[in-house]
């Protein structure tokens, strides 16, 4: 299993847009992945799962990668993360 | 057979065109025991596949014609409809309690549904609804219920409904559309606007269109004369398309006028311009010479969305439709939700009589930092342009004093951050309030300008909810008491060397323009598509006479008698 640790640094937390893209980005991949923050894990293939944690500005989010392709989907999170100016 | 119903003719000209029904389908099912489980989750799936066909569809439409935000929306839907964790819990209630698919998809939904309804924060409740249209989707392809698809209409119809709100008509295909009729509203309802804006006839208030109406039935909407024929005879179609083509030679003739002044019989120059709601409008307004924007709803922006417009995003829309203008005045009206257009993204509370309550100005000068976004962005844009702004809803002084101080500190901040700003820009108010147009005089001393919003200052001024059908005979355009509050602000403005237009249904309208031209009324904003006949009439009329009839109607005593007499005077 893989897992890296990122501090949210959008303004917005992750709302609308960046849910969304964060949840097709993951969608990509076959393993299981999950986010977890303040103690709950959502699988982050899942749009309302994402949505329902209210992730807001300066969270400390980590997002978990288990199965396959975990390395890969990790690095392409974090690039997606990187890349929407969320982390 | 054939029928004729009666309604409120809102918008000119004669569409011919089959019937589409908007009208939301019957979803209701029984929850039953299935025995097959596996064949009903593979039903299930069927429908959720054909659902994301279509969604995918309507999103890349969206992309193309509506833009990148509208499209957003269904790319929303489309992923609540691969989640994982809606699906799977349907497909295991499926398998375990054996019960049809309608119901697991219901349930599990309306569970979704109630949790982000529940939580504290407006972006999350606004999913709530994510949720319930696309499980409506699925539900209808369950069921075999024909989906509503008004994006994807692609014939020419005539769209029938009880009422069209602004989402409603943000989602029709407007090419295809070629005229509506509703069950409920009047001229200034919202559907009645959006057809004037459109440019395709409607008749709205018929009371039973959906009920008469088929889909698929021959329709003849007449918005001349405010009827609908239901599967006419052909010489009743003949004799339409007669009329068709008589109006259109109208509309050519008027159409020489578009580079004209509006200039009366004796010389008097006015300002004909434009009301309008996005910048989309404003081909309409050049195709039918408007000499200026005299309203622009800004509210529009913010509804048939989840979110508040960013700064950016209003700055682009402002500056769009200054750039377009070349110039030409336009003025911008800030936000004026409340009343009959909600923004459900707010969550404000539901008030027992919204159109006396927290809208407009009222809740701008308490959300100001929602407020601030929309001054911020106006006056960054006001360098491309002639932009004045205008506050709706102003009751008394204070509230025009606290909104002009904002918007200048606004302007300060902007100028210490380097932007540029116009140093031009008028400000001045909405009066649709009879304390406002009492008080003319006070206030004209501090504003730039007034606009009479005859809407709102009818309904106000006659205790008479503009909605209610049951009392639309209180909607008295001509009373006398209303044209007094008018010349009382023309005259207040004048007096301070400041000047006077009118916004709302009033200002082209062929009984009112007289009495107005006569009360010195310096610009007159109407729907882009009545300027020109507006241009015409006032060509043939002297303002010298016209005030010797504005003077006699002031001293009638009723409507009725107003419109009589005008209509004696101009040979109608």
């Amino acid at each position: 299993m893989a897992q890296k640790q990122f501090t949210v640094t959008a303004e917005t937390g992750i709302h609308a847009r960046p849910a969304t893209i964060l949840v097709q980005t993951a969608s990509k991949f076959d393993s299981d992945i999950q986010l977890e923050y303040k103690g709950k894990k959502v699988n982050l293939k899942s749009i309302m799962g994402v949505m329902s944690l209210g992730v807001g500005q300066g969270a400390e989010i980590v997002i978990y990668a288990d199965g396959s392709d975990e390395a890969e989907a990790l690095a392409s999170l974090e690039e997606t993360l990187k890349k929407e100016g969320l982390a | 057979m054939s029928s004729v119903l009666k309604g409120i003719a809102a918008s000119s000209g004669i569409a011919i065109a089959k019937a589409y029904r908007l009208v939301e389908p019957d979803l209701s099912f029984k929850q039953i025991k299935v025995d097959d489980t596996a064949q009903e989750v593979q039903r299930f799936q069927d429908a959720l596949e054909t659902s994301k066909g279509e969604l995918a569809v309507i999103r890349d439409r969206a992309r193309t014609e509506l833009g990148e935000d509208k499209a957003a929306i269904f790319e929303a839907h489309l992923l609540v409809l691969s989640d994982p964790e809606l699906i799977s819990p349907i497909e295991d209630k499926i398998s375990q309690e054996s019960v049809n698919a309608e119901a697991a998809l219901k349930e599990t939904a309306d569970m979704f549904v109630m949790m982000f309804e529940q939580m504290d924060n407006d972006y999350m409740k606004e999913r709530a609804a994510d949720i319930r249209d696309v499980t409506k989707r699925v539900l209808s392809h369950l069921l075999g219920v024909k989906v509503l698809n008004p994006s994807m209409i692609s014939e020419e119809v005539i769209v029938i409904a009880d009422d069209l709100t602004p989402s409603d008509t943000a989602q029709l295909n407007r090419e295809f559309v070629k005229g509506f009729t509703t069950n409920i509203g009047g001229r200034t309802s919202h559907s009645a606007i959006m057809a004037r804006s459109m440019e395709i006839p409607a008749v709205v208030g018929t009371k039973e269109a959906t009920k008469e109406i088929e889909n698929g039935d021959f329709v003849i909407v007449d918005g001349l004369n405010g009827e609908v024929h239901i599967n006419p005879s052909d010489d009743i179609i003949s004799r339409y398309k007669e009329e068709a083509a008589k109006f259109a030679d109208q509309k050519a003739e008027w159409a020489k006028l578009v580079n004209e002044p509006s200039v009366s019989a004796d010389g008097k120059h006015v300002e004909l311009a434009a009301n309008i709601g996005t910048p989309a409008d404003l081909e309409g307004v050049i195709n039918n010479g408007g000499e200026a924007i005299g309203l622009y709803r800004t509210e529009f922006l913010y509804m048939g969305r989840n979110d508040l417009p960013s700064e950016d995003e209003q700055f682009e829309s402002y500056k769009a439709v200054l750039e377009g203008m070349k110039g030409k005045p336009v003025v911008v009206r800030t936000l004026d939700i409340g009343g009959d257009k909600e923004l459900p993204y707010l969550d404000l509370p539901e008030e027992m009589n919204p159109f006396l309550g927290y809208r407009a100005i009222r809740m701008c000068l308490d959300k100001t930092d929602l407020f601030r976004v929309q001054l911020r962005a106006l006056l960054r844009a006001s360098t491309y342009g002639n932009l004045k702004v205008m506050f709706p809803m102003i009751s008394n002084l204070s509230e025009f004093r606290e909104a002009k101080s904002l918007l200048l500190k606004v302007k300060e901040e902007l100028i210490a951050e380097g932007t540029e700003v116009s140093d031009s820009i008028e400000i001045g108010i909405m009066v649709e309030i009879p304390s406002t147009a009492v008080l003319a005089d006070q206030f004209a001393k501090e504003v730039d300008f007034f606009s009479i919003g005859t809407n709102d200052l009818i309904q106000y001024t006659m205790a008479a909810d503009r909605m209610n059908e049951q009392i639309s005979y209180l909607y008295q355009p001509y009373n006398p008491a209303i044209l007094r509050l008018i010349k009382m602000v023309i005259d207040a403005s004048h007096k301070e060397g400041k000047w006077t237009g009118m916004c709302g249904e009033m200002a082209g309208d062929e009984i009112a323009i007289p009495i107005l031209l006569g009360l010195g009324l310096d610009e007159f904003s109407m729907s882009a598509t009545s300027i020109l006949p507006a241009r015409s009439q006032i060509s043939g009329l002297s303002q010298e006479k016209m005030k010797e009839l504005a003077e006699k109607v002031l001293n009638l005593s009723t409507n009725e008698e107003v419109i009589e007499a005008v209509k004696k005077e101009i040979n109608m």
